[in-house]
């Protein structure tokens, strides 16, 4: 047994070339899925740095929620592309990624929020997206434990029911891409810190990291809540703002719960995992800051707003509270883009507390970005150059406490 | 970590006492091309550091001043009016 554990790593250790072909910056789940489909085109003397280790940034942070039932025309597409890749991901990677469809319900409190699930539920059913409106006697049968009755502080008018939604296992897609590059040949460098970037005539050419200096003409900006301090390396200023987003995690219950719940009027979400820990999630703290250190009072307002929904869990005890920083943009969708001013230089960035349903798409838009050196369709409504033209694609609505 | 903020006219509080009014920028003169009010309204520097920003106390003497933080401590350094 032991000797398997020496011999089957997942990934391998490399001294730190002087050269590679692409250096992409993050290895979360942007960066190696980014990495994994570069590798399928070919494109195998590329780098993945990280300061930490593996999957330690928001990839291992999230509460890894997935679904595609999103609200503008731009985002819808991309992200249902997402989680059709995710649903081959088993296969494609040969791990298990451990993707439960268990359905995700968004509910609304009021008639404003009803309207906006409306419009929602019918963008969706145009773009071949599953999700309805329900009301509550077939939330009552979906969500038994969840008080849905006229009596509760906001009772619950309607809900978003998306039922290829769902939980995924975070650490296991990170595992699963970051083996699937490896056996490609591509490197994987963990406490690799990145310094600074040199630019020659406005084209990279070279990474400086705490392990020496890489020459490249190609980086990948993979570094969420960090990825402004990696683009003033090369003087842009992005349109993020970093915030800290908390969650929090229950012990052990027998299983009551097989939904995912949403409300954006409580600020709070709930799932049960496979273990029976109940997980709850909540907005981002609001003010921008790199401190990831969680704070008392979200966790109380977490476990309020938790309870209002489901009061059985009044007695339940939590066992883990975290945060993650997220790179919040103004119109809550992401920047997949080249940068005029430096050639050689995309961003895969702005995920916010929603890009984790986004890493495959994202990665394999990239890396065909980076093949082809032309934009892919998918990912045209989130070039950087919507700030200048007027073309914001507003996703608050569906995504400020959905993730 | 939540922090307190000394408020200029009602002294040490909770953080959320206040509204974060984000990071303070120059307004640019209206002259400016449309490219330049794009940068103004939507790019921040959004530093890992020390940074000047605005905030309103919200419940409590209702009014805007600026605070000059550690974004990676959330250390406020010195708050003051703006004039
Ligand atoms: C509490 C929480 C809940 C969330 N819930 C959901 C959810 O339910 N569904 C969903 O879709 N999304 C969710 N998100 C958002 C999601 O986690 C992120 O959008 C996604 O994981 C971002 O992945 P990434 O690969 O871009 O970045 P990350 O996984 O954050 O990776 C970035 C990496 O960059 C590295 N880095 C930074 N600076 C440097 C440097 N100078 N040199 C080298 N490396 C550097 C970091 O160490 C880090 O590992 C949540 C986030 C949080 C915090
Ligand atoms: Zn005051």
């Amino acid at each position: 047994m032991l000797q398997l554990f020496r011999t089957q790593r997942m990934w391998h250790q490399h001294d730190l070339k002087d050269h590679y072909d692409v250096v992409i910056i993050g290895a979360g789940v942007h960066g190696l899925a980014a990495a994994y489909y570069l590798g399928k085109q070919g494109i195998k003397n590329v780098a993945v740095l990280d300061r930490g280790y593996l999957g330690g940034g928001n990839s291992g942070r999230n509460t890894a929620i997935l679904r595609a039932n999103y609200r503008t025309a731009e985002a819808i597409p991309f992200y249902d592309e997402s989680l059709r890749l995710y649903q081959e991901l088993s296969q494609e990677v040969d791990f298990n990624v451990l993707f439960s469809q268990i359905g995700h319900l968004t509910l609304a409190h009021t008639d404003t929020g009803v309207d906006g699930l409306r419009v929602r539920a019918e963008a969706n059913a145009l773009l071949g997206v599953n999700s309805r409106l329900v009301f509550p006697e077939e939330i009552k049968s979906l969500v038994p434990a969840m008080d849905v009755s006229k009596a509760a502080h906001a009772p619950i008018q309607a809900a978003l029911y998306h039922p290829p939604g769902g939980i995924i296992r975070h650490d296991a897609v990170v595992w699963g891409y970051a083996r699937g590059a490896d056996r490609m040949g591509i490197e994987i460098h963990p406490h690799t810190e990145v310094h600074a970037i040199d630019t020659d005539n406005g084209q990279i050419s070279a990474v400086h990291t705490n392990r020496g200096r890489i020459a490249t003409n190609t980086v990948v900006n993979a570094t969420s809540g960090w990825c402004s301090t990696i683009a003033r390396m090369v003087d842009v200023d992005l349109p993020i703002v970093s915030h800290p987003l908390q969650a929090c995690v229950t012990e052990p219950l027998k299983p009551f719960l097989d939904k995912v719940i949403v409300s954006a009027t409580l600020h709070v979400y709930v799932n049960q995992t496979d273990r029976g820990e109940v997980v709850i999630g909540a907005e981002i703290d609001p003010y921008a800051s790199y401190n990831s250190a969680s704070t008392l009072p979200t966790l109380e307002m977490m476990a309020a707003h938790a309870l209002e929904l489901f009061p059985i869990l009044e007695e339940a005890r939590v066992l883990r509270q975290w945060s993650g920083i997220c790179d919040m943009t103004p119109d809550f969708s992401p920047i997949i883009s080249t940068v005029p001013e430096v050639r050689g230089f995309i961003l895969n960035v702005g995920w916010g507390t929603y890009g984790f349903k986004a890493g495959p798409a994202g990665g394999k838009t990239v890396a065909e970005l980076i093949v082809t050196n032309k934009t892919p369709t998918l990912i045209e409504p989130f070039a950087l150059s919507r700030f200048y033209e007027d073309r914001l694609v507003g996703e608050k609505a569906a995504a400020a406490v959905s993730h | 970590m939540s922090f307190l903020l000394a408020c200029p006219n009602c002294g040490e509080r909770s953080v959320y006492e206040f509204r974060s009014g984000g990071e303070f920028r120059q307004r640019p003169p209206a002259s400016v091309s449309s490219h330049e009010w794009a940068r103004y309204l939507y790019l921040r520097k959004n530093e890992a550091g020390e940074t000047t920003e605005w905030w309103y106390h919200q419940l409590g003497c209702r009014s805007w001043f600026l605070a000059v933080r550690d974004t990676r401590t959330n250390l406020v350094k010195e708050t003051y009016e703006h004039d």
